[in-house]
């Protein structure tokens, strides 16, 4: 077996693990499968290559590549405004769409489809404005540098690691100890004792969409920025993401990276023992697996 | 001074099924009042819709002098009304320090850590273990959990959705003193009750719901020989009701 | 005389939509279960009974030539199977992750459908799918009518099936289980067991329209059962009312009509070149009208008839 597998894993669950974390927010806080949440993903990646091709077209010198990486001080201004505007995409879908139905007391599997049908939506309304022909954030290639044990990884790749390990361990802080997180977690558990308590609900479910729809368009651009832009890209993770969110335990952010790491790496594996054609059935299997033998998945709460 | 007043309240889950159905009274500041009424009577609605947890459809609920009908839970904190639910009334998965926490996090910062060390104080069960998980408790020391989140925020009306739900006598009389102590200390009391004994103990003045309406309101000593109130929950002297 | 031949194979098409969306409203419109892996069940019937009834085919394992009832049959056990399996593994949980658990169901099938070649054919599918009443294939307006005169009776044998359920002993402890699981329990109604049943009945329907559909097209291949597919199928149950039975053959018309015009309206405005653009513009369309009727009529043009009082099942908020 081709060690190579781990890098490969780690990457492409870096980006499963950041995307996993707004979707087992907004179900463990908002109480419904986000089916629309993969487009997030999507949606950040194009919405962030909108804003690089504009900063580009001002600033011609952002474009060059920063040594040793692919890309040049353009992306991460780039995905300030892609952050931003995926946010505003999370909030105002909130506003026009499920929020209309929890106030009217729509049970949560109606919001679920309501998600669904806004996912295709959003996905086809993508195809219609750039095309299914893939987008690319540079056109600059990378060298993979030998790390050792047969293992080569490209700076990029390096840094999506990192990256992802630092956002991941901000937002565990955040959620664990700032009084955000505390009513986060009230919320989660229980909503109308959170309005009893004085916690407001509402700005809860806002904070909830900024984190989800901000880490979604950070995990998107660095799959954009790995492999390719696609509209389909993130209806194809959608699946990986919601099989690690229910591994990690809905509601924990540390499970859901774990659950996108492990769902990265048996993915890279698999694609070596059975050919790649098979990729997108292991987060099916590893989904069915954890729901038959550990339901409430690695840090879930049994019940909730 | 006024601190609590419904006029004519209906409330429910249901426009066409209210389950309050028009509810006037009126409570004065340090009043400590006792709700009875059969099981589904409509007391613990009425409750909740006053707490802004059920819809209200018609008629008014002022708080002092603000009309607060229909104004979602989390605001009326702020204007000094605590409400303790009857059941899930604590968060079970965050920790006792965190419970009380949240509750503060409504004080001017520099108030909060002063409060919170009160409420430990005030109730030592809580205060030796505050870093435990709140599911850890015990029935009675989570009715003291949850009053202790209450009071942390100094309301100036307190309902309480039956506190005495599922405990041991022994535990009902330490949850009925401590009641006791906080209507000693001027709060505004208002208790919904199936413990009728344990509550006219405790209250002033008792108000009967029957189907959703007042049948009865007057001194709680009217109703300690039980007779009248056997009546008015069978519905015998519903007539009578609004006095 | 060309155009009654078209709108018969509309109307034939719309008709094995009308059976996907009869099953689904066992699922949801009466059972309240969420199925987003519908073009998995779909495409299921369909290779099974493709695999069966198809002649003898080098490449790949299947071709039994069997007729083409067997088929139909075996495409109901299947799908029966297939809603079994997904249902003792999530009934038991929250609503939702029975929606996650089809989703998958359907994109692992789509990459059996892909890759498992020797049975599916591969990318390029199955051919020579024995088509009923393939004598008259010469006449198109004759084999047209049989066809959908067939296709409608099927509609109409499952539309009369699940009638007379829900107007039976099942159908109605199924409604009390919907409505309030607690007090259906409390008179000994097994919920967990009556949703299985739905879901698998619900899965069995979908399947043999797989297989009607497959026979009627003469060929299948991967990508007809896409999540696209799902999708379709929601929107005409959601339009058509769900809980109505004929809501659900009302909504597959309807919503069928819309993409067939919509699709002819696309190719004749924009030029070849833009016109797999355009057509996204279809799925927007479809997506809003979907979270509109969510928003404004849940209940759909044909809202159900309410036989169970309506107060009965009024679920408890108060906890």
């Amino acid at each position: 077996m081709n060690p190579q597998a781990i890098i490969d894993g780690l990457v492409s669950g870096s980006t499963i693990g950041l995307g996993a974390i707004g979707l087992t927010l907004t179900y463990s806080i908002l109480r419904f499968a986000n089916f629309t949440h993969g487009d997030f993903l999507a949606w950040g990646a194009y919405l962030t290559l909108t804003v690089a091709g504009v900063l580009g077209g001002l600033a011609a010198g952002l474009g060059a590549p920063v040594y040793p990486f692919s890309f040049g001080w353009g992306l991460p201004l780039a995905i300030l405004g892609g952050v931003v505007l995926t946010v505003t995409l999370a909030l105002g879908l909130d506003r026009i769409l499920f929020g209309r139905l929890r106030a009217r007391g729509a049970d949560a599997i109606i919001i679920v489809m309501a998600s669904f049908g806004a996912s295709m939506a959003l996905r086809s309304l993508l195809e219609f404005i750039f095309t299914a022909k893939p987008a690319y954030f540079t056109k600059a290639l990378q060298i993979a540098n030998p790390l050792g044990f047969g293992m080569r990884a490209t700076p990029d790749q390096l840094l999506v690691i990192g990256l992802t390990l630092l956002l991941v361990l901000a937002l565990h802080l955040v959620v664990t100890h700032s009084a955000t997180g505390r009513a986060m977690r009230a919320v989660s558990e229980n909503p109308s004792l959170a309005g009893v308590y004085g916690i407001d609900v509402g700005k809860v479910i806002r904070v909830t969409w900024i984190i989800g729809a901000g880490m979604a368009c950070i995990a998107g651009v660095m799959a954009g920025l790995l492999v390719q832009i696609r509209p389909y890209m993130g209806f194809d993770l959608l699946l990986p993401l919601f099989a690690a969110a229910i591994l990690g335990g809905i509601g924990s952010i540390p499970g859901a990276m774990l659950g996108g790491l492990i769902i990265g790496l048996a993915e890279a594996f698999a694609v070596q023992i059975i050919g790649a054609e098979w990729r997108a059935a292991i987060s099916f299997v590893i989904l069915v697996l954890v729901l038959m033998l550990r339901p409430q998945g690695i840090f879930g709460q049994r019940g909730a | 001074m006024t601190a609590l007043s419904l006029t004519d309240l209906r409330a429910g889950y249901d426009r066409d099924l209210p389950i309050v159905k028009g509810v006037s009274f009126t409570i004065e500041e340090g009043e400590a009042v006792c709700i009875l009424g059969p099981n589904g009577a409509g007391k613990s609605t009425m409750i909740k819709a006053i707490a802004g947890l059920v819809p209200c459809f018609g008629g008014q609920v002022q708080l002092d002098d603000m009309d607060i009908t229909g104004l979602p839970s989390h605001t009326l904190v702020r204007k000094g009304m605590g409400f303790v639910p009857q059941t899930e009334n604590i968060f079970t998965r965050l920790t006792i320090l965190e419970n009380l926490q949240i509750a503060a996090q409504l004080l001017p910062r520099q108030a909060r850590a002063g409060r919170i060390e009160a409420m430990l104080e005030m109730f030592p069960d809580l205060g030796s273990r505050p870093r435990e998980l709140a599911g850890a408790l015990s029935g009675g020391q989570r009715q003291m959990l949850a009053a202790a989140r209450a009071l942390l925020n100094e309301p100036r009306v307190l309902m309480l959705d039956e506190p005495s739900a599922g405990l041991s006598p022994k535990l009902v009389a330490q949850v009925f003193d401590t009641l006791r102590r906080i209507s000693d200390a001027g709060v505004t009391l208002v208790l919904v009750e199936q413990n009728v004994r344990a509550a006219l103990g405790l209250t002033d003045r008792a108000l009967v719901l029957v189907d959703g309406r007042l049948a009865h309101d007057g001194p709680a000593a009217d109703l300690h020989d039980g007779k009248l109130l056997g009546d008015l929950f069978l519905g015998h002297r519903a007539a009578e009701a609004g006095a | 005389m060309e155009l009654v031949a078209y709108a018969a194979f509309f109307l034939t098409i719309a008709m094995t939509y009308a059976i996907i969306s009869l099953g689904l409203n066992v699922q949801w419109g009466q059972t309240g279960l969420f199925n987003v892996g519908i073009a998995g069940f779909v495409g299921l019937g369909a290779y099974v009974s493709a695999a069966l009834t198809t002649p003898d085919a080098v490449e790949r394992i299947g071709g039994f030539e069997l007729p083409i009832a067997v088929g139909w049959l075996a495409a109901l056990v299947a799908g029966g199977v297939l809603a079994l399996g997904v249902g003792l593994l999530t009934l038991r949980m929250r609503s939702d992750y029975l929606a996650i658990t089809t989703f998958g169901i359907a994109v692992a099938l789509q990459l059996v459908f892909q890759n498992a070649e020797s049975l599916t054919g591969g990318a390029f599918g199955m051919a020579f799918i024995p088509r009923p009443f393939a004598g008259l294939q010469g006449q198109a307006f004759a084999f047209n009518m049989v066809n959908l005169v067939l296709t409608a009776a099927v509609v109409g044998a499952v539309y009369l099936l699940l009638e007379h359920l829900l107007r039976s002993p099942w159908g109605r402890a199924l409604r009390a289980v919907r409505e309030d699981e607690v007090a259906a329990q409390a008179l000994g109604k097994n919920p967990v067991l009556l949703r299985l049943q739905a879901f698998a009945l619900g899965g069995s329907i979908m399947a043999l329209a797989g297989a009607v559909q497959a026979h009627f097209i003469g060929f299948i291949a991967p990508g007809n059962y896409l999540p696209m597919m799902t999708f379709q199928v929601w929107a005409m149950l959601i339009v058509g009312g769900s809980g109505n039975n004929r809501g659900a053959v009302l909504g597959a018309v309807l919503v069928w009509a819309i993409w067939a015009l919509s699709g002819a309206l696309i190719s004749e405005i924009f030029p070849a070149g833009q016109q797999a653009r355009a057509a996204s513009l279809q799925i927007v369309v479809i997506g809003v009208m979907l979270c509109v009727i969510l928003l404004w009529r849940p209940q759909g043009i044909l809202p159900e008839v309410r036989s169970v009082s309506r107060h009965l099942g009024r679920r408890t908020k108060d906890k």
